[in-house]
């Protein structure tokens, strides 16, 4: 079967697997950090610019634009009317670069410094008001599914849950929430984008959230931090293949039992107890 | 001279100016900049055209790395 592609308002991604471009030590350590992970689709951040002391380099020399589609974020706000402002200026940004980027933005509204977990409401309001201004909206919200269910009511283009808080690394913590998500939003509607984005701290983290069915992960502090961030950031494309795959190909279920992976007859040994027939154990309580 | 408030810090200006010009007093590429002026986003196509008064609020933004 071949898998189709992730497709997120207009636009259509390559690769699953959305990376971000901050905390790396060095622009060129981001740069070969980002052709390792096979990804086609970068986050960014939008920040004063330093203005008259200007030593530093600038983010947009090392982005390829024509091969990596720029998402904005509204990171670091705490308002809806923030949150909308910084969704305007990043996409002035990015119509001025000519990038594909320019319709949609990561809505980030933060309620919680400590945690960095989102504010519902904000997040809520600020995500009708960016679909009302025409943006594709990509929702980071946390693992609640009713919160998770009137953003995409409200018209969100894809809703994000955290796997757990913004670089904890911590995976996904709860399962169960995301799981829940997954089904609530794709019912009657089963090719609804839903990322995982954030908490994730290594290659499994993402696998797993592929196995359970998300259709994208966006993750960013797993790569820079990690000793070798380009090392990471190529587990980082084999866990979405990996988890991907096994998605599609469908996982057997768990047994409490084994079961022979060769045939039974011919076997030249005998059993030590007869056969298994006669020596079932007890069966066990139910649940 | 005017002062204004860009990216939080008060500035003098010789009087009132294009937003174009404002830009050309800094060392940044302009593709590499959005404005917002008085907390309304400020096209690329209107820079000429717009003006920036005395006690007007300016942002100046740029893209960085993020999440």
């Amino acid at each position: 079967m071949v898998d189709h592609n992730l497709v997120i308002g207009a636009h259509t991604l390559a690769s699953r697997l959305i990376v971000g471009t901050g905390r790396y030590d060095t622009m060129e350590q981001m740069r070969e950090s980002l052709d390792a992970s096979g990804s086609d689709c970068v986050t960014v951040a939008v920040r004063r610019e330093r203005l008259y002391d200007r030593t530093g380099q600038n983010i947009l020399d090392f982005i390829d634009l024509d091969r990596y589609t720029l998402l904005p974020n509204t990171a670091g706000c705490y308002t809806a009317v923030d949150a909308v402002r910084a969704a305007k200026l990043g996409r002035e940004m990015l119509r001025s670069l000519g990038n594909a980027g320019a319709d949609w933005v990561k809505l980030e509204v933060l309620g919680d410094s400590k945690t960095l977990l989102p504010d519902p409401v904000e997040t809520v309001k600020a995500c009708e008001q960016l679909v009302e201004l025409g943006f594709s909206v990509l929702c980071y919200t946390s693992d609640c599914p009713v919160t998770a269910v009137r953003l995409k009511k409200v018209g969100a283009a894809s809703v994000m849950p955290a796997g757990s808080p913004i670089g904890s690394g911590q995976g996904l913590i709860n399962k169960n929430n995301l799981q829940i998500i997954l089904e609530y939003l794709k019912q009657d509607d089963p090719t609804y984008p839903v990322i995982i984005d954030a908490g994730v701290g290594t290659a499994s983290d993402v696998s797993e959230a592929f196995e359970l069915g998300a259709d994208g992960v966006l993750l960013n502090t797993a790569i820079a931090h990690a000793r070798d961030p380009v090392r990471m950031s190529r587990a980082m494309r084999h866990a979405t293949i990996a988890g991907r795959e096994a998605y599609l190909a469908g996982r057997i279920p768990k047994r409490l039992y084994g079961t022979a992976s060769s045939p039974e007859e011919g076997v030249i040994s005998t059993r030590p107890y007869g056969s298994s027939a006669h020596h079932a154990p007890p069966p066990l309580p139910a649940p | 001279m005017i002062t204004v408030n860009v990216n939080g810090e008060i500035v003098s200006i010789d009087g009132p100016m294009s937003i174009e010009r404002l830009l050309a007093t800094v060392q940044v590429p302009t593709n590499y900049l959005a404005v917002e002026l008085n907390a309304e986003v400020v096209m690329r196509e209107d820079y000429a055209a717009t003006l920036v008064f005395n006690g007007d609020d300016i942002e100046l933004v740029t893209l960085v790395g993020g999440g």
